[in-house]
């Protein structure tokens, strides 16, 4: 169900849903690698500076400083871009707080082409990948404000590393404050029975929009928001693809390891179906407007409809 | 302290290296060289200086050690099964399968661990976040961490350094164990670090400088360490790799992995037995 706000970015709903946790609880503090306004606790920090820890453009402290903190009895919330997140400093993520098994939560921004006119350099196209490939850690990509605010509560009551990812640009909402958040469920947002779209993030949206298009020609859409990538919803999947007999996955990211890798490797065990990915098809792409960047690189709503058609031909090539 | 407690220490130390030693001769594998050089420093910690209780190793007030050089961990396996953490049976089984001593520290198999440090630098920003996090949280315990000199080469304890300063960390004490070598070479031709009692003053920290086999230096800095306000403390140690096997000493070859054989356990056990 729909409200009518204005679109916000995910980082905003970051910034916004800190605040409003941090007046119901105590226990979490926000360490920032001088990229506050870029990731949204800018306005956690306004309203409490006491919580907020700069690290300064130093990830990789911060990342070991941040599972020191947690064995007092503080959660911290690391946040920075994406690229430094699951780059620069993830062996520290992975030494410093996976393989202990600290309870410290990596929330980043600035994911994909959604990145826009900065560039490459800050385009993260691998993090699901790589995140995903570290034990211990959980995977979530909110797609709305409102599931941001629900998937942060969350990992808060959970023990353990979490990386989650919020967004640069704004957003439509998907959700009101009825839905019920689940980790490790995704959410059928689209009910259909010809082919399944699994999205995550930014593409959701344009998987919604590739669905109702489509449905005016009479191909019938499910539309699957899958935000926890780890653990995934192999129940969801599986169920998905024994309906429409298709399945067609897409994320802002790299065509490797990411969502497409994750919901083929349960297929594959589980229950084998044609898929086609929407994904940045293994290159760096350049700068320039989110949108303009996602017609080009082939992750638009167009692309998602051209990747249905081609995973129904599949499917009806083995029905024959 | 006073005479009886020095010499207590130094027998004491005495005692882990050989521990070190038949440790490492088990476990086939291992870092003699640098395991030796921080003994008298993790002695003087662990039986004089940290309120610890080895019957309840996760005590929310014990004082803490991050041992940053986490291939040196015989020697901190030797003090936690000295102290009684857990059965002195273990360190036969240093570094074997289903066993609970692994070849780096890991805090999830170990009682007494509170980090799997062995990937340089992080131990060093693990012991700032705790610092921190017992400033934010009003607790009195000190934190203490012994770096490797070539572990200084990583960018990671640069920046530490930059935020443990800058946050005013005034509850932590680091270590630098500098016997001058690290994995392949001398510091002086891999990289060099001098003049490094001068990098650290210029990045803010209280810095001090010893012998670090000097048992009644080492605690002399534990307390000077204590008085100083709104600065974060380092010692520079200055110590021999191999320290007290005379075929080990200052030889790059016994940083490892790298076990004695049987002949030469039995010649460094002697080495150790002459100086008691």
């Amino acid at each position: 169900m729909k409200n009518n706000k204005t679109k916000i970015s995910l980082r905003e709903a970051f910034g916004n849903a800190l605040v409003n946790l941090a007046k119901k609880r105590k226990d979490f503090f926000v360490l920032d690698a001088d990229v506050a306004g870029g990731t949204g606790t800018n306005i956690f920090r306004d309203k409490f500076p006491d919580r907020f820890i700069q690290c300064g453009i130093a990830e990789q402290n911060m990342m070991s400083a941040a599972a020191g903190l947690s064995t007092t009895g503080i959660i911290p919330i690391v946040t920075c871009y994406a690229v430094f997140a699951s780059m620069r400093a993830v062996e520290q993520a992975r030494n410093s707080i996976a393989y202990p098994d600290f309870n410290v939560k990596i929330v980043a921004s600035h994911l994909g082409l959604d990145v826009g006119p900065d560039g490459p350099t800050h385009q993260a196209v691998e993090d699901i990948s790589i995140y995903r490939s570290i034990p211990n850690f959980k995977v979530l990509s909110p797609a709305d404000p409102i599931e941001l605010e629900k998937a942060f509560s969350a990992i808060l009551d959970i023990n353990g590393p979490v990386y989650m990812r919020s967004g640069r640009s704004p957003v439509p909402y998907l959700y009101n404050k009825s839905y019920m958040f689940k980790i490790g469920k995704g959410d059928i947002l689209f009910k259909g029975s010809d082919v399944t779209i699994i999205a995550v993030g930014v593409m959701v949206h344009r998987a919604l929009k590739a669905a109702k298009f489509l449905e005016k020609q009479g191909i019938s859409c499910q539309v699957i928001n899958m935000s926890t990538i780890k653990p995934i919803d192999e129940d969801l999947i599986i169920k998905s693809a024994k309906k429409t007999q298709a399945i067609v996955t897409a994320e802002d990211h790299n065509i490797y390891g990411g969502l497409g890798g994750a919901v083929s490797e349960v297929l594959v065990k589980k229950y084998p179906v044609p898929v086609e990915m929407v994904a940045i098809n293994d290159i760096y792409a350049e700068s320039g407007e989110p949108d303009d960047l996602a017609k080009k690189y082939c992750l638009n709503d167009k692309a998602i409809i051209k990747s249905v058609k081609k995973v129904l031909k599949r499917k009806n090539a083995i029905k024959k | 302290m006073n005479l009886k407690s020095i010499k207590n220490l130094q027998s004491k130390v005495q005692i882990l290296r050989k521990n070190i030693l038949n440790m490492i001769y088990y476990a086939g594998s291992g870092h003699p060289g640098g395991s030796l050089s921080c003994i008298d420093i993790l002695t003087c910690l662990y039986f004089f200086e940290m309120r610890v209780r080895p019957k309840q190793p996760d005590w929310k007030n014990r004082d803490r050690f991050i041992l940053s050089k986490g291939h040196a961990c015989p020697a901190l396996y030797a003090v936690l099964g000295e102290k009684g953490f857990f059965s002195k049976a273990n360190f036969k089984k240093l570094r074997h399968i289903n066993a609970m001593l692994q070849g780096h520290p890991d805090r999830l198999k170990t009682p007494g661990v509170d980090f799997n440090s062995g990937s340089l630098g992080q131990g060093f920003s693990f012991g700032i976040g705790v610092a921190l996090g017992a400033k934010i949280t009003k607790r009195k315990f000190r934190v203490y961490v012994v770096t490797g000199c070539g572990e200084l080469d990583e960018g990671q304890l640069w920046e530490g350094a930059l935020f443990a300063s800058h946050n005013n960390l005034d509850n932590l004490m680091v270590f630098i164990d500098y016997n001058k070598l690290q994995s392949d070479d001398y510091n002086k031709n891999i990289l060099n670090l001098e003049p490094l009692k001068d990098k650290w003053i210029a990045f803010g920290w209280n810095v001090l400088e010893i012998n670090g086999h000097n048992i009644k230096e080492i605690l002399t800095v534990l307390d000077r360490a204590k008085s100083i306000k709104d600065k974060p403390t380092i010692c520079i140690a200055h110590t021999i790799k191999g320290k007290g096997i005379s075929f080990m000493e200052n030889k790059p070859k016994w940083h490892g992995s790298l076990a004695p054989t049987k002949t030469e356990l039995k010649i460094a056990l002697r080495d150790l037995n002459e100086k008691q």
